[in-house]
């Protein structure tokens, strides 16, 4: 898998969030994916970005195009320091929220994307990794 | 000519760089105590040091000289870094100033020399750090309110009895939100019992943005009005779904014209029921 194009970019406030979902949303173009993947990858990283800034007190992301020699993708990972997820089953049931959300950023972004994983303990941070491949 | 040659300065902060920039590194991160991790102030420190040390070396006297080129880009960056951040200019600019904590050490260490070039050199450090720190917030500022003016979105009256509000760009959760209350203001203001909230200029509905779309929604009922939302592109209705937001029984028509004929027949409906 070779690395087209890297970004990386700090999420701290409302604001990273607008531009974490303005960056993602160029490098989806990039590796050419369809309007509707797209919109929906574009939204999954608002999602957890988001998350990353309301539950995690903050974190990175970093976004690139990647590639297999016959595809292009684009690839999004959002890590925080924060206090980690204790029952990620829980938190990736739809509705369930800790806070006054819909509770649907979690497991409605893993329904939007190609790839989703989740690496989280209690105390030892969250790291959420998505990717789309174009079709 | 100053009384000392730069260089051999230069070759002080060499000899006694452990010590110097230990002293200097303990300084800051008393001042900055959690705002930022030792690992970073140490990369930073280091980039400062020795882009200040090949300054010397190559003669440099004031902070306006070019063999400072290098050593002035990288306090700029540090300071609008900082200024991002949310740092204070004091918590920005005494990360350079407390470098004089380290050369006050140096008699200390042995050395005669008379270090004072050096001292007002950093006097004139932090002076430059101190003016990137304000320029950059500057920046940020004229950034924040294009952003907002951009932004801004307009509550219309379209007909009577029907407001619109059309949104435009990526919305963030503090725009959303003013939006929806003067949404709810105007309808207030105009004595209006429809709401029409179009959503074409929209590039992406999140969680967030549905949940204020959705009390509104609500909050617009309880007012006795009733809200259309109009303009779902097929992308957007997609990812919707696939979120797993329900949008319940609220209305929805395609466009901000089909909503708007709705909203006028059934005020037409409610005007027949009146009079029959
Ligand atoms: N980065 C994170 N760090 C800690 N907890 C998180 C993180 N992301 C999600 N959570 C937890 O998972 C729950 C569900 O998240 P989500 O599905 O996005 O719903 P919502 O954001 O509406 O609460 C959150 O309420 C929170 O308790
Ligand atoms: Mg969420």
């Amino acid at each position: 898998m070779t690395t087209a194009t890297l970004e990386r970019l700090a999420v701290s406030t409302d604001a990273d969030v607008v531009r974490v979902r303005q960056a993602v949303r160029t490098f989806a173009q990039q590796a050419r994916l369809s309007l509707v993947d797209q919109t929906k990858f574009v939204t999954a990283a608002s999602e957890l970005a988001r998350n990353m800034l309301v539950y995690g007190g903050g974190g990175d992301v970093e976004v690139e195009v990647v590639s297999d020699g016959r595809r292009t993708g684009v690839r999004a990972a959002f890590a925080d320091e924060g206090p980690g997820i204790p029952d990620l089953d829980l938190a990736l049931t739809d509705g369930w929220t800790s806070g006054g959300g819909l509770g649907l950023g979690l497991s409605g972004s893993r329904r939007l994307v190609g790839q989703f994983s989740i690496d989280t303990a209690p105390g030892a941070g969250t790291r959420v990794e998505i990717a789309t491949w174009s079709r | 000519m100053p009384p000392v040659a730069m260089q051999s300065l230069a070759q002080i902060l060499t000899d006694h760089a452990d010590a110097v920039r230990s002293a200097w590194i303990t300084a800051v991160a008393d001042e900055l105590r959690g705002r930022t991790s030792r690992g970073e102030l140490e990369r930073e420190q280091a980039d400062i040091f020795d882009a200040l040390v090949e300054g010397l070396q190559r003669g440099g006297e004031r902070i306006g000289d070019e063999p400072f080129d290098q050593l002035r880009g990288i306090l700029s960056d540090v300071s609008s870094a900082r200024a991002r951040l949310g740092f204070t200019p004091r918590e920005t600019a005494v990360g350079v100033f407390a470098l004089k904590e380290g050369l006050y050490g140096l008699s200390a260490q042995g050395v005669t020399t008379d270090v004072t070039p050096l001292l007002r050199l950093v006097d004139e450090l932090g002076l430059f750090t101190f003016e990137s720190f304000a320029a950059a917030r500057e920046a940020i500022i004229v950034e924040q309110s294009e952003q907002l003016l951009e932004l801004s979105t307009p509550v219309v009256k379209i007909w009577e009895g029907v407001v619109a509000v059309p949104l435009v760009g990526t919305l963030d959760s503090a725009r959303t939100q003013v939006v929806m209350e003067t949404l709810l203001n105007t309808l207030v203001e105009t004595g209006s019992a429809h709401a029409i909230i179009d959503i074409t200029g929209v590039p992406a509905v999140d969680t967030q943005v549905a949940q204020h779309l959705l009390k509104t929604v609500v909050a617009a009922r309880l007012m006795g009005a009733e809200c259309t939302i109009s303009g779902i592109r097929p992308q957007i209705a997609q990812t919707i779904v696939a979120l797993g937001i329900e949008f319940g029984d609220i209305r929805t028509r395609a466009t901000l014209a089909d909503a708007l004929v709705d909203a006028l027949r059934s005020d037409r409906r409610t005007a027949a029921t009146v009079l029959a």
